[in-house]
């Protein structure tokens, strides 16, 4: 699979100019980040919040600037684009949201909403923009006369087609996907992911699909990259991630995956305390303060673990080979 | 087991266009034991959130308590309190924690004050025990260095402090019962695993009983004793959980099922109810759940009760009495 976008070391740190001028440390969002995603292929990041998995999807589409490293779309580096360049790659790189409700113009019908973006890129002469929208409205499952409604009229789950709709009017080749089942009931929820799993085929859509649900991932990612505090912890393709986790976070993400199975009771790992915070990360492995490794040592807490292969997967653990799996994992380690 | 609460034919009315009214919670009733816990699970819309609330009296103008509706907390007829009588219930007998703990804090008072508020208010000590009290509440809902924890406010703490701390103020009144609405939807899966792993200690340490409300199956699963699936203002299945899993019976607790992504089993495209919730004031005809519901049969426009399925097991579909009418999906 050739790659289309490939991102290599990215950083984004956010400074924040501090209570009467006082200098504060910057909190280190995205610390050094790269990842490949593939024509027609969906790379999940995941993590919980704080882990810096939105600011990557903001950063490379330049809806925030960088603080270093570069995104490569197609060859051409996204950081480095000027205004024209940058408004033909919005293009063909989308956004859709958790809210698409915060993100549509609550005084535009869905309509114009839609067409936007055919008018501002010139996708269509102007008579033939309603049959556009209209197809646009089907494709996602809605009816077409929506479009002369607005957005308050419509569930959460419709607004949510409304957006993906939106991300669609200007042919697309790539989409993040920031959270957007999060705010969805669990019985739409699985429509939408249907819907995209749906258009990813027809289109031959790329996604980066971010999410902090371990199981609604497994529904559409091909690879999973998890991050901790501002970095990939370990990648994988879906099922070998899911089946052999070597990062000791994955393994308490996994475990932590509420099963709606009684019988399948899984050995629950519970991590001791909170995130650290991001503007001042534990020294060494970042998870160190947290992990339950039995091989835990001085070493995590002073040399940074870099990405390594590991069976089937990458991790960042110097331990990895015997990390333990959930079952393995006793009640006195934890 | 002694039943604490008794709830029955309970009904919350808005309302509606010109003089009608409608009802988001439309004839619930459930028991509750010591040191049980029943979930209460449902999607957006379906009355959960208005049925807890509703224990207390807290329904929100202009909304109101139906007359008919029964809420018996051991001898005590909470509907027909007022005032001082249901102040002394409220939270001394009855605890809730809401979803979002931030919005329930008060953000000018340290943590240790608004424990030892809580707990001056229900029990006649002095404020050097009530602290000493309050020290032992942050110890058990496991926050780590609890003296030093009693000096912070609402928002140096994190979001999961912020429930644990929730959690402590419900225990300083020793509630019979804690309510918990959608304790850790707001929370990482991690630190829901915690406050979850917390929820279940007091129970068994304390006999207390847990009304638990959620839209999520799985943290339900191997934790609530009872299972009561609530779709447009009614209880539409319930069992004793390891039931209700086994045998999901209701055609709208399949559809809840086959809509979860699973994070084992083999990977198979989700099959999601069709349509979705309908609006409290167009609650549809007959079986509430008929026109989304790949089962439907004749019968169905028609209003089930709650039917029969196997010993503990009972559901609002006349597919119990019925089991070869609807099409199997």
């Amino acid at each position: 699979m050739t790659s289309l976008l490939s991102v290599r070391d990215l950083v984004k740190y956010y400074t924040a100019g501090g209570l009467f001028g006082r200098a504060t440390p910057p909190v280190r969002a995205v610390d050094g980040v790269s990842f490949d995603v593939g024509r027609g292929e969906t790379l999940a990041l995941v993590g919980e919040s704080g882990c810096g998995k939105s600011s990557v999807g903001r950063t490379i589409l330049r809806l925030q600037e960088p603080t270093s490293g570069e995104a490569l779309y197609e060859g051409k580096d996204v950081f480095s684009l000027d205004r024209t360049e940058l408004r033909q790659l919005r293009r063909r790189m989308q956004i859709i949201f958790q809210d698409p409700y915060s993100s549509l113009n609550p005084r535009m019908t869905v309509g114009a909403a839609i067409a936007e973006g055919i008018e501002i890129h010139r996708l269509a002469a102007r008579p033939e923009i309603p049959g556009r929208v209209a197809a646009l409205l089907e494709e996602v499952g809605l009816d077409p006369t929506y479009a002369r409604r607005y957005p308050h009229e419509f569930s959460g789950g419709q607004r949510q087609r409304i957006g993906i709709a939106r991300a669609l009017a200007v042919q697309p080749a790539f989409i993040v996907c920031d959270e957007p089942v999060s705010a969805l009931d669990v019985s739409v929820q699985a429509q939408v992911l249907n819907l995209l799993s749906d258009l990813q085929r027809q289109r031959g859509l790329s996604y980066l699909f971010i999410a902090h649900d371990l199981a609604v991932v497994r529904q559409i990612a091909h690879r999973i990259a998890v991050m901790y505090l501002g970095r990939i912890v370990e990648e994988g393709p879906t099922d070998q991630l899911l089946a052999n986790p070597r990062h000791p976070y994955t393994v308490a993400l996994l475990s932590a995956v509420p099963e709606p199975d009684p019988a399948a009771r899984r050995a629950r790992i519970v991590l001791s305390g909170d995130l650290p915070s991001p503007s001042s990360p534990p020294p060494g492995c970042h998870f160190h303060t947290r992990c339950f490794h039995p091989m835990k040592s001085d070493r995590c807490r002073t040399e940074i673990p870099v990405l390594r292969p590991v069976e089937t997967t990458v991790a960042a653990c110097h331990y990895a080979e015997s990390t333990p799996r959930p079952a393995e994992v006793s009640v006195a380690q934890m | 087991m002694t039943r604490l609460l008794e709830a029955a034919n309970l009904r919350v009315s808005f309302p509606g266009a010109g003089n009608s009214r409608f009802y988001p919670v439309d004839g619930v009733s459930f028991s509750l034991e010591r040191g049980e816990m029943l979930a209460l699970v449902g999607e957006s819309g379906c009355g959960k959130s208005l049925t807890s609330l509703a224990l207390l009296q807290l329904i929100p103008s202009p909304g109101r308590i139906e007359s008919g509706s029964v809420i018996r907390l051991g001898e005590t007829d909470v509907l027909a309190l007022k005032g001082e009588e249901l102040r002394r219930i409220r939270g001394r007998r009855i605890g809730m924690i809401f979803q979002d703990p931030m919005t329930s804090l008060n953000p000018v008072f340290t943590v240790g004050a608004q424990i030892v508020e809580g707990i001056l208010a229900h029990f006649k000590v002095s404020s050097a025990e009530a602290r000493q009290r309050a020290l032992q509440l942050l110890q058990e809902v496991g926050i780590p260095d609890p003296a030093e924890r009693l000096k912070s406010y609402p928002h140096q703490l994190s979001g999961g402090m912020r429930q644990r701390v929730m959690i402590a103020i419900a225990l300083a009144a020793e509630p019979e019962i804690l309510v918990a609405d959608e304790p850790t939807t707001a929370l990482d899966v991690t630190v829901q695993a915690q406050i979850l792993e917390v929820l279940d200690s007091l129970r068994t340490r304390r006999g207390m009983a847990v009304l638990l409300i959620t839209h999520d199956l799985g943290i339900v699963a191997g934790r609530a004793d009872r299972v009561a699936v609530m779709y447009a203002g009614q209880i539409v299945e319930e069992a004793a959980t390891p039931r209700l899993f086994a045998n999901p019976s209701h055609p709208y607790t399949q559809g809840l099922f086959a809509s979860v992504p699973r994070i084992t089993g083999p990977l198979k495209r989700l099959n999601p109810i069709r349509g979705s919730v309908p609006a409290p004031a167009a609650w549809p005809t007959g079986c509430r759940f008929r026109p989304r519901c790949p089962q439907a049969f004749d019968r169905s426009e028609t209003e089930p009760p709650l039917l029969p399925v196997e010993p503990e097991h009972r559901m609002r579909c006349w597919l119990a009495e019925e089991p070869n009418q609807g099409r199997r999906p």
